[in-house]
């Protein structure tokens, strides 16, 4: 620790930081532009200027830039110094020359840093009375709108998106007082990230296309802390809701899991709550028609499912507390998971190596941290994308490590890059195509999930000192670089994943991580396909299964079944389901949204989407984390575990029920917070303490306001009144502090800048204890099935359009591709198919045929989005051209490294 | 004693009768002056212009809509008896796709005027505003909507604001220079 002085006071400080943001931890109020707590300093802005003395004497002092000066121990700084002060005050002046006067037309105002800093610094009036530069904007797709008149030049856009992304397609450009931030010509942001410039812009240069379409002030959106749905990582979020509808969703700090930056399909991928497309009420579907059902027939039905010979089927994407009703309504022996079997194997596989002493499943912070990687086959772009931008960034480990040893500091983002140059931690991707972290990799491998299986373990069975046989030349090639730097790395991290079907990828990775582990675990992180994956496979054993579940349905041996929010046509063969669905007597299915499985039932119940509900999810790592209710739905739709409790239940209850019963959820109950804790008993106010137009918002229905809707069993209540969440920021939905209204107020809420929120809770981990200790699995030699004619097939996954509910958003959809098969351009040559025909999956499913040359001969890789039931597929394919045609974007969306566009 | 009495006499009438005629004749002076009352509602009274009555939303002198639906009239007004919704129209302008003022509840305090950057929101001399039902006094765009400026005649906001609009491109507004060439080294 350092002890500096700030203005006659005393503090201790980290000196590994810089002033700027030991001030900022320490509470004090230093107005910056371009630095941004992950993106360190560059000193582009001039606006952190405080004075320095050089000791208790100097009464004359220096004025030094706060983001650029080391914490040394013994600094005296002044930030009120009227020096300063002027200077920030003439600083932002000159930076606000040229901004255009249209803040009651920007979607930033009320949330900008550059109101706060102007207020802050003291800046009002404009004496420059000379013309204002001026830019033309660009279409940028559909997320992001481009304002560039309202860019002060802080440099932070291009700083996260080219240097922390990895995006290729923003750049600055021009010079001086021209300097524009934009890409070489007008055209969608290609970056899986790029909607977190909405919030790294300082200013409203950047904006939420999507929330401009229904736009409301910050002020006047209702918000909760909720959990992303979009896939198993878990990311932290608060949407935001105003008259009824979903606004926007935007990024909720979270040291452990998603710190500053969400990706794309988390927060372009929620319009489909407010579609049209919801179920709307509860209907028994009788000889085609659909009848609304009253409460009593409601209740009689529940109670008759409850008496027996009926089987339910848990979601991946519903809550633990909807699942685990399910369960109980059904009994165990009767709860399957909506699960494809293959997929379902691999997953109970995870939950075992997850209770291996050998391994430990990083969070998000962690794989940050990683100095080697290893990904066995996981696409986790497209899988988990917030994985891999901490992949990304772990690559930077070896630059941090170059900045050490030169006496840089890490901070010196600038310089740190300059010294690094191309030097990066080692990062290995085995892949079935080109992925698009590999602009990163020190080495990639694309082969087909047996082959990288197979070169898996032969680099597992090398770290155990073995020489592997059957290799290629260029596996041969790899693989001793591979071992090098797995057996160097201090901490290496293995990534594989369920999502390819593939359990011998899981297997090799077990084996390499097992491999590496020593004295302490090493770093296992295995993805699961959707947001509560892991809950679910918790609830089930191994031995139930999807398909037999159907299997039981056909032969009549059931009387019923519950489908909970589970599309079985994208979860098993077609004709299993249609058999299955034909067969059974009752059918009662919860779902959001209408979709194949909905049309063959017999009952259909509207269930609440993630912001209409308070409930539990756990991510990859087994992170169970409480999403709290943001706003009442519009239709009659309920918790999943309300309809199957026939409403006998309220969520504190069924959540201690789960925690109480459930096998694996024991620290589930502690995720709730107690009113008692709070001060007074006071709830927490979903609205803030500027939330407009109470009196007027539903005046014309009727004049008399109604009471505020009441919510009895949350912590949280639909109100302005209460205790404000910057009292307990364990529950801090949006932030915001006295002079900050923008998102740059969470150092408020920071323990330290970048640290735990003060009281806060980052989730808790189920799996902590470790009971087994298992043994290395063998590898299985299984041979390629591929003949000239078949081609060997694995699956694809988009970031836009692979996760089943985001897909049905209309920004999404913009960047959603087509149903592809990606083959080889020598296979696609002799099979005479160009890039862009449409071609049949054996004759049945259509698909555009897509040329890419980063894929291995003899096997194709098939995007099914909506479009394709992967499960009707087999193994291998013949593919032929046909005439038939996709209705959707075809391949314009597709951003892949490797397309060959030319026909053969 | 007798004299005791006789001042008390006297002392009484002067407080009490002679106050009570100076009363009177105050009183018998007035009918000689003009009354301040007036007829109301026969006899209208002259209103100030700065006088805070009735709400309006003015048009700008090309006669568009004023409002951009910014929500800061919303938000100051004291007993949130404002509510709005953004909408953007084919130019790029934006507008209330509605605006709704209970006038139940309105106070008349002109907080919103003074948060307006557009001019758009108006306090107006109109004082009389009651109803027989209360639901009446929920007043919507095209209640308050007027099709003059009210009492700001020049300002438009689209003229100032760097904000593009079709009819008026980047660098058309008032002290903007035309837009960058980003390709052009020209200083």
């Amino acid at each position: 620790m350092a002890k500096i002085v700030v203005d006659g006071n005393e503090y201790e400080v980290n000196p590994n930081n810089n002033l700027l943001q030991e001030c900022l931890s320490l509470g004090l109020d230093l107005p910056y532009f371009c630095w941004h707590p992950c993106l360190g300093s560059v000193g582009a802005c001039r606006q952190c200027a405080v004075k320095q003395y050089r000791d208790e004497n100097d009464e004359k002092g220096t004025i030094v830039m706060a983001c650029m000066t080391p914490a040394s121990d013994g600094a005296r700084i002044s930030i009120a110094d009227e020096q300063a002060h002027d200077m920030r005050e003439r600083v932002i002046e000159s930076l606000m020359i040229s901004h255009p006067h249209d803040c009651p037309v920007c979607e930033e105002g009320g949330e900008c840093h550059l109101q706060d800093m102007t207020l802050m610094s003291g800046h009002n009036y404009r004496r420059y009375d000379k013309k204002k530069v001026t830019h033309h904007n660009q279409y940028l797709g559909p997320f992001i709108s481009h304002e560039m008149n309202r860019c002060i030049t802080c440099y932070r856009c291009v700083r996260f998106y080219d240097d922390y992304a990895g995006g290729t397609d923003l750049s600055a450009q021009a010079s001086h007082h021209h300097t524009y931030f934009g890409r070489h010509e007008e055209g969608t942001l290609e970056n899986e990230f790029s909607g977190n410039l909405v919030e790294v812009c300082p200013t409203g240069v950047f904006t939420d296309k999507v929330f401009s379409q229904a736009y409301t002030r910050k002020w006047d959106l209702q918000t909760a802390p909720s959990v992303c749905t979009g896939c198993s990582a878990g990311c932290n979020i608060t949407p935001g809701e105003r008259y009824g509808s979903l606004r926007r969703v935007v990024n909720r700090y979270n040291s452990e899991v998603n710190g500053y930056f969400i990706c794309d399909r988390g927060r372009f991928g929620w319009e489909y709550v407010n579609g049209e497309d919801r179920v709307q009420s509860p209907v028994q579907v009788l000889d085609g028609d659909s009848k609304e059902m009253s409460d009593d027939a409601i209740s009689a039905l529940f109670s008759k499912l409850a008496e027996g010979g009926v089987i339910g089927i848990g979601s991946p994407r519903s809550s633990n507390e909807s699942n685990y009703a399910l369960r109980q309504l059904v009994g165990e022996a009767n709860f399957y998971p909506g699960i494809a079997d293959d997929e379902h194997a691999i997953n109970q596989l995870i939950l075992k190596l997850h209770k291996d002493k050998a391994f430990h499943s990083p969070s998000v912070r962690e794989i940050e941290q990683a100095d080697a990687v290893f990904i066995i086959g996981e696409d986790i772009t497209n899988t988990a994308p917030r994985i891999a931008l901490a992949v990304r960034q772990s690559v930077r480990n070896k630059a941090s490590e170059l900045a050490e040893l030169n006496n840089i500091p890490v901070w010196q983002d600038a310089a740190v890059r300059e010294l690094a140059q191309q030097e990066r931690s080692p990062l290995f991707i085995l892949s079935n195509a080109a992925s698009r972290l590999d602009d990163v990799a020190q080495q990639t491998f694309i082969g087909t999930c047996a082959e990288q299986a197979n070169f898996a373990f032969a680099v597992a069975e090398a770290l155990e000192g073995g020489t592997p046989a059957g290799l290629t030349e260029q596996q041969q090639k790899l693989l001793p670089e591979a071992v090098e730097a797995l057996s160097n790395a201090k901490r290496p991290l293995i990534i594989s994943g369920s999502s390819n079907g593939s359990i011998e990828m899981v297997q090799a990775a077990a084996n390499i991580a097992r491999a590496l582990s020593g004295d302490e675990p090493s770093h296992l992180a295995l993805m699961l396909p959707e947001a509560n994956t892991m809950g679910l496979e918790l609830l089930v054993g191994p031995e139930q299964e999807l398909g037999a579940a159907l299997k039981r349905c056909a032969s009549g041996d059931v009387q019923g079944m519950i489908v909970l929010e589970t599309d079985l046509y994208r979860r098993a063969p077609t004709a299993e389901v249609d058999n299955a669905l034909s067969r059974a007597e009752t059918v009662v299915v919860l779902d959001q949204m209408r979709n194949a499985t909905t049309q063959k039932a017999t009952h259909v119940f509207p269930v609440t989407a993630f912001s209409e509900q308070e409930s539990t999810y756990v991510n990859y790592e087994s992170r169970a984390q409480l999403s709290f209710q943001v706003h009442q739905s519009v239709t009659d739709a309920r918790p999943g575990w309300k309809w199957l409790t026939n409403g006998n239940a309220d969520i504190n209850s069924i959540i201690k029920d789960c925690s109480d019963e459930a096998a694996g959820f024991g620290s589930l109950d502690g995720l709730v917070p107690r009113i008692s804790q709070f001060v007074a008993g006071l709830k927490i106010p979903r609205q803030s303490h500027r939330y407009s137009g109470r009196t007027a918002m539903i005046a014309n229905r009727n004049v008399h306001e109604p009471k505020q809707p009441l919510d009895n069993e949350s912590v949280m209540a639909f109100s302005m009144e209460g205790m404000p969440a910057m009292k307990d920021a364990s529950i801090l939905g949006s932030t915001w502090a006295p002079s900050w209204n923008s998102n740059q107020s969470i150092s408020k809420f920071q323990e330290e800048v970048n640290g735990e929120l003060k009281q806060g809770h980052t989730g808790t981990l189920l799996l902590t204890e470790k009971t087994e200790s298992g043994v290395p699995f063998q590898a299985n030699q299984g041979e390629d099935a591929s003949n000239s004619d078949r081609l060997t097939l694995s699956l694809a996954f988009q970031i836009f359009g692979s996760e089943e509910l985001s897909a049905r958003s209309p920004a999404i959809q913009k960047r959603m591709t087509d149903a592809y098969v990606a083959l080889a351009p020598a296979d696609a040559a002799r099979l005479e198919i160009s890039h862009g025909d449409a071609v049949a999956l054996d004759g049945g499913a259509v698909a555009v045929a897509c040329i890419r040359e980063k894929i291995s001969e003899g096997s194709c890789v098939v995007h099914c989005g909506a479009q394709i039931n992967p499960h009707d597929l087999a193994g291998a394919v013949s593919l032929t051209k046909t005439s038939e045609s996709l209705s959707g974007n075809g391949l314009s969306c597709l951003i892949v490294s490797d397309l060959c566009e030319e026909s053969y | 004693m007798q004299k005791a009495w006789i001042e008390k006499m006297y002392s009484l009438i002067k407080d009490t009768l002679l106050s009570q005629v100076v009363t009177l004749w105050g009183v018998f002076k007035k009918l000689f002056v003009e009354a301040d009352t007036v007829e109301y509602p026969d006899q209208q009274p002259y209103m100030f212009p700065r006088w805070r009555g009735r709400i309006i939303l003015s048009r700008d002198p090309d006669g568009e809509e004023r409002c951009v639906a910014c929500n800061l009239c919303a938000v100051a007004c004291p007993v949130d008896c404002i509510a709005l919704q953004k909408g953007e129209m084919e130019d790029g302008r934006w507008y209330p796709e509605f605006f709704r003022i209970n006038f139940s509840r309105c106070i008349m305090c002109g907080f919103c005027e003074e948060a307006c950057p557009t001019n758009a929101i108006q306090l107006t001399p109109d004082f009389e505003m009651a109803e027989y039902v209360r639901q009446d006094m929920v007043w919507e765009k095209e209640d308050l909507l007027i099709s003059g400026c009210g009492k700001y005649h020049d300002y438009n906001f689209y003229r100032v604001a760097g904000k593009q609009i079709s009819g008026k491109d980047k660098g058309e507004a008032l002290n903007e220079a035309k837009p960058v060439n980003v390709r052009s080294l020209m200083p």
